[in-house]
């Protein structure tokens, strides 16, 4: 017989949304809050981003560190994190999920449940990379389990596909691992990545950026032997090589999102969510990376605080919202998050991305072939790869009973 | 119980030496094993069982309903699908009677089912029925527009091809047969007895089988006989993401041509939706690499056949090569003067067919001389539960209950538990490599492949089944 355990809030991930929310509900006094993780330890992907870049401008933190500081903070305030824990699906009906851990299969139900199951890079056969099948290929997330976590061996000649900040964080695991690095590899025409962190893998450790070129191959039976390239002129080299990392191209890991039947966003493939991150399925609300691949820990820890007003607004009796508004992007914008909009609630500002660089964008919010605003980003230029941020002034402007909201640029 | 994997290889002389660990060979051994008097070595160049072909099909449980009426292939295929069948439901081989709907796209082929349905008569296959349109997209609504009838053959199935090699290989070794990895054979002399010449010394037996798939030709060769060649025909294959499952229904077939079976769309007993194959004779026995065409390729006759899969990401890609020949059957040739047994052109229904090769086989050496002497069942073999269909180990309160190891995933997207993993490094047929283990386990092979679990599953690999090998 499977157990049923009744909690307040049930957290699927100890990531920094997770964890951000299981602390602020915690502390405001949500009743029993838990938070359920897959890993032996919490904290998500910082775990073993052993760089900088998390935490603030005044108090920088290397992922571990912020990792741990998240953990603490949430158990320090009454939360639970249950480890070796696995969320597999949903009830009939409900915020309520099946689960394992060593203590066997059960039921928890709650009354409400935050989702913050995170985010993957799309790993090679998912990119449709041709050749053959050798050991020696890694996702970033992998390749720094591996060295950070496990101090494992790697081998001696890595190829980094992508030229994004993650690209150079392998490129740094790698250096770490002893590892020679042969090059990065990128499809666009140049790094999406700093200026002096390009140049310093360039010039200071000798790393020749290929632009313009595909990894059209892998070749090797056993272990990896090279790679064949291709730039985008047609010609072809060979790069040997026993590594190669497939990094960036992050995507959703929006499994439970699917099996609870909740509705997805085409843009982000997460679930859609409103401003306050309800989902479609009553009781649900979704925090983080699963909403939009891949945004800076700092933004997922305050959508997961974001989350948790709203279950706390849920527990003192506010109803769940109407669906709302679909909020759409049009290209070269790529997704929006939240993308819908629930007329009469709190307006929140919105996450973008855009496929090509935008020179002083002017951003025109649309319903109905009306405007309904229009929004001058600040000067200079924004690239692909870098979050572009719409307020929510004009959510009062939408007809509750009009079509989707479009999002354009001019 | 003896599995080798370096050193010298023992001297004395075995009674049958098989070349060979692919499922083909495993069931021959297996087969042999229920003769306890004999001894047996099954002698394989890589570093564990079904390696090859049979690692990289696309895992079907043939009726063999079109298989050509009168050959051995289609006797074969039909015996071995009942004995499969019946062995895979003792030893948790997962199998999943979905059947098959034979899909015709154009007026022509709508023509060929009728004739299709005799066929299937003829090989002894029951039950098949022509579906109109309306009854066909009833019984699979996801199928891309146009089609216009299918014939459904209700036997068709999927199986586990890595759970059925290694449960033969596992039962065969727990019942004697000496089994030596990495010992490639180059050399064979006989007289008065075999001497296999092999990276890791010679091998002496009295008879010999040649269950070399790619490379039967070649060891074939080497005694004398120039009966067939080998034309590596490969498959290239997509899988999708589980969350694909729920679009199809039936092993979705293309009306064969003459170019061969086709690309298919099927679900898999894991639970995930397989693309293919492709069909490319080539003269390389290596090249099992996928190529931008092929891909590309599978991807248009699938969005034909299924639109909404095309939308779903892709789990795993890879190719497999048949052991095709010029000949349109099987290649089972007994030479008694030699003791030696050739089991050559096992090209796309091996797995189904393997139990009746093995008798077959068994058969034939006995006829050229070898007294297989009487018969003791082996001790039946229960192999771990990979199938979807089934409840796997974290879903069993009564296991975990026993064993907590039981309840903690490592590989969380095809939900791979800790004592999974220990169990298969301490089978008697262990893995040796982390592909190894993922046939055994199918941690790491997931939608994420190894992004969550790729380290934590090495790590418990590099340790060994007692935990305390550390790196
Ligand atoms: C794309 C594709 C789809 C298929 N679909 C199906 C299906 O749905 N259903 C089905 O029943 N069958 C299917 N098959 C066929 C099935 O996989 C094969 O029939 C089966 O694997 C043949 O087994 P085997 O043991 O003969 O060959 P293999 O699996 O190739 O095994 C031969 C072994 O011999 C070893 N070896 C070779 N030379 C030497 C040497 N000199 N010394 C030592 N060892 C040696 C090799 O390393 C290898 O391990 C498919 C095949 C392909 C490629």
């Amino acid at each position: 017989m499977t157990a049923t355990r009744r909690v307040d809030v049930l957290v699927v991930g100890a990531g920094p949304a997770g964890l951000a929310a299981a602390a602020r509900l915690a502390v405001a006094g949500a009743g029993r809050v838990e938070v359920l993780e897959r890993e032996a330890s919490p904290g998500g992907v910082p775990r073993h981003c052993a760089h900088g870049g998390f935490g603030t401008w005044t108090r920088p933190l290397t992922g571990p560190r912020y990792a741990r500081l998240l953990t603490e903070a949430a158990e320090r305030t009454g939360a639970t994190v249950r480890t070796r824990t696995t969320a597999l699906d949903w009830a009939t009906e409900g915020p309520v999920l099946h689960a394992v851990g060593p203590g066997g299969p059960e039921i928890i139900e709650a009354r409400a449940v935050v989702l913050a199951t995170g985010a993957r890079e799309r790993p090679r056969p998912a990119r449709l990379v041709p050749g053959t099948r050798p050991a020696g290929v890694y996702t970033t997330g992998e390749l720094q389990q591996s060295v950070h976590l496990f101090g494992q061996r790697i081998g001696s000649r890595a190829v980094v596909v992508g030229a994004e900040d993650v690209s150079y964080a392998a490129v740094g695991t790698l250096r770490t691992a002893g590892t020679e690095v042969v090059a990065l590899v990128t499809e666009h025409p140049r790094a999406r990545t700093g200026r002096a962190r390009a140049e310093a893998a360039r010039l200071l450790h000798g790393i020749p950026l290929l632009t313009g070129t595909t990894v059209a191959e892998l070749l090797g039976h056993g272990r990896l032997s090279g790679v064949r390239v291709r730039h985008r002129d047609g010609r072809t080299a060979v790069l040997p090589c026993d590594t190669v990392v497939f990094t960036g191209d992050f995507v959703p890991d929006h499994e439970l999102a699917r099996r609870g039947g909740l509705t997805l966003d085409p843009g982000t493939r997460g679930p859609a969510v409103g401003g306050s991150l309800h989902t479609s399925r009553p009781g649900v609300l979704a925090a983080g990376n699963v909403l939009h691949a891949v945004e800076p820990a700092g933004t997922a820890a305050r959508e997961g605080a974001r989350a948790a007003g709203a279950v706390l607004d849920l527990l003192a009796g506010a109803p769940w919202p109407d669906p709302g508004v679909p909020v759409t992007v049009e290209a070269p914008l790529r997704w929006i998050a939240p993308n819908r909009v629930t007329p009469g609630a709190r307006p929140t500002r919105h996450v973008l991305r855009t496929g090509t660089a935008l020179t002083r964008p002017v951003l025109l919010v649309h319903q109905d072939g009306r405007l309904l605003h229009r929004e001058r980003r600040g000067p200079g230029t924004v690239p692909p790869h870098r979050p572009l941020a719409l307020t929510g002034h004009w959510h009062d402007r939408v007809d509750p009973e009009g079509g989707e909201v479009r999002v354009s640029t001019a | 119980m003896t599995v080798t994997a370096d050193g010298p290889l023992p001297s004395t002389a075995y009674d049958v030496a098989i070349v060979g660990a692919g499922v083909v060979g495993c069931a021959i051994a297996r087969e042999l094993a229920r003769h306890p008097r004999l001894s047996v070595a099954l002698v394989e160049a890589q570093d564990d069982v079904g390696q090859g072909t049979s690692k990289a099909n696309t895992a079907i449980l043939h009726t063999g309903f079109d298989a050509t009426p009168g050959t051995l292939e289609a006797r074969l295929v039909r015996e071995g699908y009942e004995r499969l069948g019946a062995y895979a439901a003792e030893t948790d081989i997962p199998v999943e009677r979905v059947g098959a709907l034979l899909v015709a796209w154009d007026e022509e082929q709508l023509a060929a089912l009728p004739r299709l349905a005799a066929k299937a008569e003829r090989n002894a296959c029951p039950g098949t029925a022509l579906l109109g349109p309306g009854e066909l997209y009833a019984r699979e609504p996801r199928l891309g527009p146009g089609a216009l009838g299918a014939l459904h053959v209700p036997g068709e199935s999927v199986i586990c091809p890595w759970t059925t090699t290694l449960a033969y290989a596992t039962q065969a070794v727990r019942a004697g047969v000496d089994l030596h990895l990495n010992t490639a054979v180059r050399d064979a002399r006989w007289a008065d007895g075999h001497r296999l010449t092999t990276t890791r010394g010679t091998l002496r037996a009295r008879h010999l089988v040649n269950a070399a798939g790619l490379h039967a030709d070649t060891l074939d060769r080497r005694l004398g006989h120039q009966d067939f060649t080998v034309t590596p025909r490969r498959g290239q294959l997509l899988v999708f993401d589980k969350l694909a499952r729920p679009l199809v229904r039936h092993i979705l077939l293309p009306v064969p041509t003459a170019l061969g079976k086709g690309v298919l769309v099927t679900p898999t007993v894991h639970g995930n939706v397989l693309l293919g194959p492709t069909a490319e004779n080539l003269p390389d026995r290596q090249a099992t690499g996928s190529t931008a065409d092929g891909l590309a390729g599978l991807r248009d006759q699938g969005r034909r056949i299924l639109p909404a899969l095309l939308d779903e990401e892709v789990t795993a890609v890879y190719a497999g090569l048949r052991a095709a020949t010029e000949h349109e059957d099987y290649r089972i040739t007994a030479h008694p003067g030699q003791a030696y047994v050739t089991v050559g052109g096992i090209r796309s229904t091996g797995l189904t067919a393997s139990l009746a090769i093995a008798a077959h086989v068994t058969g034939l050496l006995t006829d050229a001389g070898l007294d297989p002497g009487p018969v003791r069942e082996p001790d039946a073999v229960v192999m771990p539960q990979l199938g979807e269909a089934f409840p796997r180990p974290y879903q069993r309160a009564d296991l975990i209950a026993e064993d907590p190891e039981y309840g903690i995933l490592v590989c969380h997207c095809e939900r791979v538990s800790r004592g999974e993993i220990r169990d298969a490094l301490a089978g008697p047929v262990p893995p040796r490599s982390l592909e190894g283990l993922r046939r055994r386990t199918r941690a790491r092979a997931g939608r994420c492949q190894g992004f969550y679990c790729g380290a934590a599953v090495r790590e418990l690999f590099e340790r060994g089944p007692d935990g305390r090998n550390g790196p």
